[in-house]
């Protein structure tokens, strides 16, 4: 239980009077694990106060002025979330970034925020920086974490972060006054940190959240969930990435967290096990793949264990929810899953890492039912919320027992939602963002001067229960020809809930009917391939294979039916739909690096198809431009089979089927 | 005069530093009028060169040309008959391999190999060997002076894991491991035994582009980080001509070429050897 005693020593106003705190409170306790050497290595909450403390003298050593910029760039490792708490207690601003992004990337970013320190993980990171320097009059100096392959650089501007901190350890006595006034001074008002957001449209824009907005936020959000000390949890997202602000920082240093840092990106399953987090986030993708993972192992497995697995599961399904949720479940169905626990529940989340889990989140693109449903029956507490960079997270979340995978929970605690006529979400809470650094063009239209701000994702209230229902985004929604409701995100998550659909774009503003492009999922078809002695060369060739084509189409199907019970949704239904010859990229501009689909370039790229796909002819041929990962360019040709679906009568109008 | 010591350049004994800022020091080990034959068949004749402290050094030639068996020379598997091999201004006596190996040289085989039914950790592990020095009685109980060197071995052996990024496969038995992964365990192994003198026989063979580009960033970081020096054959010759600072060639058992990179790609007769030429 959370200890409100550790609230009481009068208010906190910063990240750093937090570190201050938890270092008082809790000095023994472990405050970050890193595994390293094939060692879990802890410092207690006391020791990341004398890390951070010897790395922000050695900053102010370094000359940071206050309302400096500090980029930090790498990934998730103790010596770079401490940079963030050091960076505030010289009165500077720490920006995080993304550390895959491309060099010309970070080149926007920095020289937007005019940084004058870059804190960077190590060589990559470092190159990266160098190679754009000559663009970023601003900045000055660069920290590397990691000293391998730095030897033979100029070490005028560059310098290793031990010895940052062994020099500020060294000026202690001479630099701590002016350290403690600059700590001391910082308010709620000020800036806490700048977050850059990913950009799915135009350049990314920074998020100035203050001191107020994270620790607000932070509060009420771990109050929601009764977070408190001894919570574990795996930073495994980027930094630059709101959420991991919010869990890693925010969060972690407001209830007192432990926060373990992976070995490295492919440790990561064995990390996540021997760590067993109480308090876990991913995106559905995470827990798709996984869910994936699971099942094509178990087709593997021996015929007994297969039926032992089968039989629990869906004992599961029909109780394990409802007991998670408090429902009142006969004795006998209680003793069943005991029984389940012990033979599948139990060793299942062990093995994916997930057995400690009080407190699961999944969010940022809708979730499967089937997906959800799947880990809510093992017993594993998995939430929804929905929320934003621009919010410091939170607009809503589903509190416990009232959890469903098709809304996005109700207002989070402190936050005021409002529908406008257009169908759009916007709210208003003390997690709301100042403003876009550098850009009052784009702050004055997102948020207005009572602090409402516009989501851009359209949606309702769901009567009864108040929870939020999201459609899809708000540019996105338009209307058929007819007048009726067009939204195409919520048709493709349909889709993309079947194993075999990786994508799926959907068409018909404006339109008379609506089609559909469909991206198979090549593990998952192959697989089934696999085991049918379907053989095939490439995605192109299984893309086009009747029994692949038929399964879509039963598939689509299903959707229609799906989509038809919703009343003002139900316009649509796909008539016809094709599977594309090759996979959507991200290289080919086609989707964002986060995956998001590109609407308008699909629709002007694939022009041809589309047209084809509202003529009524039975197959088309096209030539497409691919861009390899090494830049190159090239073509593939290919002739693909349009498809018609069944759809459903929708109330009085009636729609031919075929 | 032969051609071949003709583009000998003049070399400061001491030693030099490279264009990429990397010291290069004095002669560590020297090959002197080495000939080894196996019956009647010369694999090695009558070659002389010399290995420096913290230098890449290649040894390229056509198949057969004796770059193997040149090799197994410096790591002491063959002794020659005729010549002498110089280490740490010492004349080296006639060694067993597990003798050299003590001395501070280590290698990699051309053919991977590692024990594969042992995981990599312990497979690197056996790297360590020539560094235990408790006995059998003690290892079996695993008590003192075995649990020390245990756990001291295994810190070291982990830095190596980390270098090479193979933590993932940590526990994996080799012989579920890829082609590429099992070279580079190969390679940790060979670095767990902390070498003077690290060869490498064909270090990307079999690999594609990718893997090739890997090892090679390896090989570098390898001779940077710890100042290894390292002797090794290699087939592709962009890559032996970007990794390495003196290459020697051969060929049927002889030396062609000595020299850097530059010298030895402009020099007529490694041009023939590797081209082939009209015979008229």
């Amino acid at each position: 239980m959370r200890d409100i005693s550790h609230a009481a020593g009068g208010p906190v106003n910063s990240v750093p009077a937090l570190l201050e705190r938890n270092a008082k409170t809790w000095p023994d306790r472990t405050a970050y694990r890193e595994k390293e050497f094939g060692i879990w290595q802890s410092w207690t909450w006391a020791e990341t106060r004398e890390e951070v403390r010897d790395l922000a003298l050695g900053l102010l050593d370094l000359g940071v002025q206050p309302g400096d910029f500090i980029a930090i760039i790498g990934t998730n490792r103790p010596h770079l979330y401490w940079a963030i708490p050091a960076a505030q207690m010289v009165g500077a601003v720490p920006v995080p970034l993304y550390s895959d992004s491309a060099a010309e990337e970070m080149a926007y970013v920095l020289d937007h925020c005019g940084a004058r320190f870059v804190v960077a993980e190590d060589q990559e990171q470092v190159d990266k920086v160098i190679e754009v320097k000559p663009q970023l009059p601003a900045l000055e100096h660069i920290l590397y974490l990691d000293p391998r392959g730095m030897r033979k650089y100029d070490h005028a501007h560059l310098h290793d972060y031990g010895q940052v901190q062994q020099q500020g350890r060294a000026a202690r006595d001479a630099l701590t006054p002016e350290m403690e006034r600059r700590t001391a001074a910082l308010g709620p008002e000020d800036i806490c940190v700048m977050l850059y957001t990913s950009g799915t449209t135009g350049k990314p824009k920074g998020v100035v959240l203050s001191n107020s907005n994270i620790i607000e936020t932070s509060k009420n959000s771990s109050e929601f969930d009764n977070l408190g000390p001894g919570e574990e949890v795996l930073a495994y997202l980027p930094m630059a990435w709101v959420g991991d602000f919010i869990f890693s920082i925010g969060q972690a240093y407001w209830s007192g967290f432990c926060v373990n840092c992976p070995e490295s990106e492919t440790t990561l399953a064995t990390d996540l096990r021997e760590i067993g987090p109480s308090y876990y986030f991913a995106p559905p993708r995470v827990f798709e793949t996984q869910l994936t993972n699971v099942m094509i192992r178990m087709e593997d497995a021996g015929r007994f264990k297969k039926w032992l697995f089968d039989k629990c599961m869906a004992h599961a399904r029909q109780v394990g929810g409802r007991m998670l949720d408090g429902q009142r479940v006969e004795l006998a169905d209680q003793l069943k899953y005991r029984l389940g626990e012990l033979l599948i529940y139990g060793p299942l989340k062990d093995t994916l890492g997930l057995r400690r889990i009080r407190v699961g989140y999944t969010a940022g693109e809708a979730i499967g039912p089937e997906i959800f449903d799947f880990y809510r029956a093992l017993g594993i507490n998995l939430k929804q919320l929905y929320g934003q960079t621009e919010a410091s997270v939170f607009i809503t979340q589903q509190p416990d027992g009232e959890v469903r995978s098709d809304t996005v929970g109700v207002a989070s605690p402190g936050v005021e939602l409002k529908i406008a006529e257009s169908g759009e979400v916007f709210y208003r809470s003390p997690g709301v963002f100042q403003l876009y650094y550098k850009n009052p063009e784009s702050t004055a239209s997102t948020k207005d001067p009572e602090g409402w701000v516009a989501t851009g994702d359209a949606g309702f209230i769901e009567e009864g229960s108040g929870h939020l229902r999201i459609i899809d985004r708000a540019k996105d929604v338009g209307k058929m020809a007819d007048g009726s409701l067009f939204a195409p995100k919520y048709v493709e998550n349909k889709l993309k809930f079947f194993p075999n659909i990786l994508e799926a774009v959907v068409f018909g503003n404006g339109r008379e009917t609506c089609t559909a492009f469909i991206n198979i999922d090549l593990t998952a078809v192959g697989n089934w391939a696999e085991r049918n002695n379907i053989a095939y060369s490439s995605y192109q060739e299984l893309a086009g294979h009747p029994q692949v084509l038929e399964t879509i189409r039963s598939h689509v199907e299903q959707v229609n039916r799906s989509v038809a019970e919703d009343e003002m949704l139900s316009g649509c239904q796909i008539h016809r739909f094709l599977v594309l010859h090759k996979e959507l990229d991200a290289d080919d501009g086609e989707m964002t690096r986060t995956r998001k689909v590109r609407r308008k370039i699909i629709e002007e790229k694939y022009a041809d198809l589309i047209a084809a796909l509202y003529d009524g002819s039975g197959q088309v041929s096209t030539r497409t431009e691919v861009t390899y990962e090494d830049g190159r360019k090239g073509h593939i040709s290919a002739t693909l089979k349009l498809c018609d679906a069944a759809v459903m009568d929708r109330g009085a109008e009636r729609v031919a089927a075929e | 005069m032969s051609l071949a010591e003709q583009i000998v350049t003049d070399q400061p004994a001491e030693g030099w530093v490279t264009a990429d800022g990397r010291q290069i020091g004095p002669v560590m080990m020297e090959m002197r009028n080495i000939t080894l034959r196996f019956g009647g068949v010369e694999a090695i004749k009558d070659i002389s060169f010399d290995i420096r402290q913290g230098e890449i050094r290649a040894i390229i030639g056509p198949n057969g040309a004796g770059k193997s068996s040149m090799l197994n020379v410096i790591s002491g598997f063959y002794n020659p008959q005729e010549g002498e091999v110089w280490f740490h201004g010492q004349r080296r006596p006639r060694m067993r391999p597990y003798e050299v190996a003590r001395q501070g040289v280590a290698r990699t085989f051309q053919n991977i190999a590692l024990f594969e039914g042992m995981t990599v950790l312990d497979n690197v592990m056996t790297g360590r060997l020539n560094h235990m020095k408790a006995g059998v009685f003690r290892q079996a109980l695993w008590f003192g002076r075995a649990e020390r060197e245990e756990i001291e071995n295994r810190e070291k052996v982990e830095r190596i894991i980390d270098f090479l990024e193979i933590q993932s496969i940590r526990k994996t038995p080799v012989a579920r491991l890829p082609y590429g992964l099992k070279k580079r365990v190969e390679l940790a192994r060979a670095l767990a035994a902390e070498p003077k003198l690290l060869l490498l026989d064909e270090p990307m063979a079999g690999m594609n582009v990718e893997e090739k580009e890997d090892m090679s960033r390896f090989i570098l970081d390898v001779n940077d980080e710890f100042g290894t020096t390292i002797a090794l054959i290699e087939h592709d010759m962009g890559v032996v001509m970007d990794l390495s600072d003196r290459v020697v060639v051969m060929d049927y058992g002889r030396k062609i070429g000595d020299g850097t990179p530059d010298e030895v790609r402009s020099n007529q007769d490694v041009i023939d050897a590797y081209l082939g030429v009209a015979h008229d």
